[in-house]
């Protein structure tokens, strides 16, 4: 992208950083919170809950931005088997912190960011192209249909 | 954050390397969570150096070894490390294999071996082999306030709402890292205002069964997700087979890692108490209609009548609910078209072939497994279509894991349907 686009059609948010790191990519968003263990396929990162509004889709190199995680306590080892298998998303933005996305975005060395100053489920849709700069709690978002 | 002198000499490496990266890992979660410090844990349940065969084999160049897959898995460490020995109570809880019934698990001697093999490894360093989902139910009963690291979310909730003990649902690399430096981040269940209630439940059908705590939890956990319920109203108090059917299927619908019932656990001798600073957000009430619903719900996935598969012990079963199914096999065969499994921990197995139960079961044509469940082993009888449960827990992921429908009713009903190979149950 342009700098004249950067300029023009960014909106910024600005949260925590929870693992840092910088990563950009296309948005996948959800309003539904995320089963790890026997919600998602750790080798395609494709989420298999039944009533899932994301059923079938994969987030890997995705920026997967979400409520939070729910379900068992397997949700670690599950994005962490999800890293190894190289189906990971590239960053996660997210609202409810929870021991199970704490835990997950750190051994799946993902950067990561929480608290932000506004709701980013409002702000980022399913295709924007979305910069994390975790290290200093910046999410940069270039609507879709901007472009 | 704050560190203490003993948890610098750790992080420093004053007790080796596995120790630092254990802390390493420690620091970088509790940072994640922004905790300012960490707690001292004395009571640790996990699945240490659990392994498969894409573990073994992603780690291959490190030889895939146990050491290896401890190191860079559980530990999140780039580096081979020495594994030594846990420094503070740890026990492992359920797996993939029941080591007497593995064959009729439908697993691969190779996998099998592996997961024999990590179990010594571990057993070398210290920590206890209980098997199970339900620690509490064979000695690993924390006292009221302990600091605990549990995974498994039926224990967790057990361990804060009934026992009041303090914990988070921590996970695999969280436990294995605090088995070897007595540490986990001080956030969250550990800290007093966090374990107030949130929604007030008025419980107004009277709940007694085992079958209707296990309804009641699962229409709670879908109404407050990871928060907090209060109940008060109309219930008998239950005893501790009702708290583990109520629990996990909270956490299971939901999220719930701890609830209170007013006059009964330890946190909520009053609703004041329960609540303490807080206010209700929402007050939700379970009656007739919502009992209805729920039924209808966890029965929502099952249409055919002929049932070939019955599993009993989600959480695994304690020693009452082996007792009531041999009694209830008493004088019966289960129907040539369907088997029965029951799972439980190896402690609870051996007190009931002590006993005789397990002869009794086995008569009936029935088998008790140990170490694991037909979800968590991903392990049904070959050609299972139907299956009848008596947990909501299971009944909740046993159909999306299997591809199979499922049955939800009392334990009669199941072994009912084990014996005459159609499904009988209706709500009553």
């Amino acid at each position: 992208m342009s700098d004249a686009l950067l300029t023009e059609r960014i909106i910024t948010l600005r949260g925590r950083k929870v693992v840092g790191g910088v990563a950009e990519g296309e948005a996948m968003v959800t309003r539904d919170t995320i089963s790890g263990w026997g919600g998602v396929n750790p080798m395609t990162g494709v989420i298999l809950e039944t009533r899932h509004e994301l059923r079938g889709q994969s987030f890997k190199d995705k920026i997967l931005v979400f409520p939070g995680a729910k379900g068992s306590s397997g949700w670690s080892v599950i994005f962490h088997m999800s890293r190894l298998a190289g189906a990971a998303p590239r960053a996660m933005v997210f609202n409810e912190m929870t021991t199970k996305v704490a835990l997950g975005a750190v051994v799946m060395r993902c950067p990561s960011v929480t608290d932000l100053d506004q709701d980013p489920l409002e702000v980022i849709e399913t295709g924007d192209w979305v910069r994390v700069d975790a290290d200093a709690g910046i999410v940069q978002v270039r609507k879709r249909a901007a472009v | 954050m704050k560190l203490s002198d003993a948890e610098q000499a750790m992080l420093d490496g004053g007790h080796g390397r596995a120790t630092q990266k254990a802390m390493e890992l420690l620091v970088r979660y509790a940072e994640a969570l922004g905790a300012q410090r960490f707690v001292e844990t004395t009571n640790v349940a996990g699945v240490p150096g659990s392994t498969t065969p894409f573990l073994q084999q992603h780690y291959g160049k490190s030889g895939g070894s146990y050491a290896a897959i401890f190191s860079h898995f559980d530990l999140d460490s780039d580096e081979l490390l020495d594994v030594p020995q846990a420094v503070t109570h740890t026990c492992h809880l359920q797996s993939g294999y029941d080591p007497q019934n593995w064959k009729l698990l439908g697993a691969k001697p190779e996998a099998f071996e592996l997961a024999q093999g990590s179990e010594q490894f571990i057993k070398d360093r210290g920590v206890e082999i209980l098997k199970t989902c339900t620690p509490y139910l064979v000695g690993n009963v924390p006292h009221f306030g302990e600091h605990c690291a549990w995974m498994e979310s039926s224990a967790v909730v057990y361990c804060n709402s009934v026992l009041g003990a303090r914990t988070n649902t921590e996970g695999r690399e969280s436990t294995s890292a605090a088995m070897l430096t007595g540490r986990v981040p001080d956030w969250g269940f550990h800290c007093d205002d966090y374990r107030h209630g949130s929604h007030l439940i008025e419980v107004d059908f009277p709940v007694e069964s085992v079958m209707d705590w296990g309804m009641l939890g699962y229409f709670i956990g879908a109404a407050v997700g990871e928060r907090i319920p209060v109940l008060r109203g109309r219930y008998a108090v239950p005893d501790l087979i009702r708290h583990k059917h109520f629990g996990a299927a909270a956490a299971s619908s939901g999220g719930v890692e701890m609830y209170h019932l007013v006059g009964v656990t330890p946190e909520a001798a009053t609703e004041e108490a329960a609540f303490g600073a807080r206010r209700p957000v929402e007050t939700i009430h379970y009656g007739v209609e919502q009992r209805r619903r729920v039924y209808q719900d966890l029965n929502s996935g099952a249409s055919d009548s002929n049932v070939d598969f019955v599993m009993l012990g989600c959480p695994h079963a304690a020693i009452e609910q082996l007792r009531e199914a041999a009694r209830l096999l008493e004088s019966k065969h289960i129907s040539a078209n369907c088997n029965l499994w029951i799972f439980t921990s190896r402690a609870v197995k051996a007190e009931a072939e002590q006993q005789g139960l397990v002869r009794m079961i086995r008569a009936a044509g029935g088998v008790v497994l140990t170490d694991t469940c037909s979800a968590i082993g991903q392990a049904v009888p070959p050609g299972t279509k139907v299956v009848a449960l008596d947990s909501a827990k299971q009944t909740h992921y046993l159909p999306a894991i299997m591809g199979i429908q499922a049955w939800f009713g009392t334990t009669s009903e199941c072994i009912d349907a084990a014996v005459t190979g159609r499904w009988r149950g209706e709500l009553p």
